[in-house]
């Protein structure tokens, strides 16, 4: 079990992949109200860079550097934000999950124009927000799911 | 004598379903009307130029609560199975 880790080679591409990866993947989540993708799809891209980690290392150095407690209070934190953003709606006098954001001129409160145009970061009301939520809820699911199984490696059942 | 009764039920629930299906006309759907109502105000309503995810997060909020709680729940389940090996790690960690 101690020298279950791959060869130099993998260890040292896994490293160097993994900023890029984690590049491409907060990028889907927030350009998610502009471009294709968003808050799952990111999520799970930024998983996969941690996923191409504890493929490469061994269990023990994982354990050093990510716990599983990390990853579980991320995913919680992801949720409570998710719900939070929804509640404060029925606050400001909308319905649950209302846009309480949009058309403000304040955060991510521009106007957008009508038809296709490239779009701007600053707009979209509450949906950047709620992207972010989902993104960090999946890269935790994903991570604790994967670190989960991950303890069985090498077991008798 | 029943593998040929099968086969036979299979063709025709099969043939019957592409019949009906060879009439539809692809990407033309029979109600358009919350399409068009969403590529036109998605944009002003909700701010956002995507309108898949304008969807997602505004219009369909309570769907992606629920997409989140399955996943939570997912969590929950693999975490419920594999909580004896989880535990053994922690142990064997902080020896």
């Amino acid at each position: 079990m101690k020298n279950m880790n791959m060869s130099n080679l993998v260890r040292t591409s896994a490293g160097l992949l993994m900023p890029f990866v984690l590049v491409f993947g907060f990028y889907i989540v927030i350009h998610g109200h502009l471009t294709p993708g968003g808050g799952f799809q990111g999520g799970a891209v930024i998983a996969t860079a941690f996923v191409l980690l504890f493929v490469a290392h061994s269990r023990e150095t994982i354990r050093e550097r990510i716990s599983l407690g990390f990853m579980k209070n991320t995913e919680t934190l992801g949720l409570m934000l998710f719900i939070l953003t929804a509640l404060i709606a029925l606050g400001v006098g909308l319905a649950f999950f209302g846009n309480w954001l949009v058309g403000t001129g304040g955060l991510f409160g521009t106007p957008v124009a009508f038809g296709i145009n490239p779009g701007d970061l600053n707009t979209g009301g509450v949906i950047p927000i709620m992207n972010v939520a989902v993104g960090l809820e999946v890269l935790g699911a994903m991570s604790v799911i994967i670190l989960a199984m991950l303890s069985g490696i090498g077991r008798e059942a | 004598m029943k593998q040929i009764v099968t086969w036979i039920v299979i063709a025709v629930v099969a043939g019957s379903l592409l019949l009906c299906a060879s009439g539809l006309e692809f990407g033309a759907p029979a109600y358009q009307d919350m399409d068009d109502y969403m590529i036109a105000h998605g944009q002003e309503e909700t701010g956002g130029n995507n309108i898949v995810t304008d969807v997602v997060f505004d219009y369909r909020g309570f769907d992606t609560l629920g997409e989140a709680t399955v996943l939570f729940t997912a969590v929950l389940g693999i975490g419920l199975v594999l909580r004896t090996l989880a535990k053994e790690d922690e142990e064997y960690e902080y020896e």
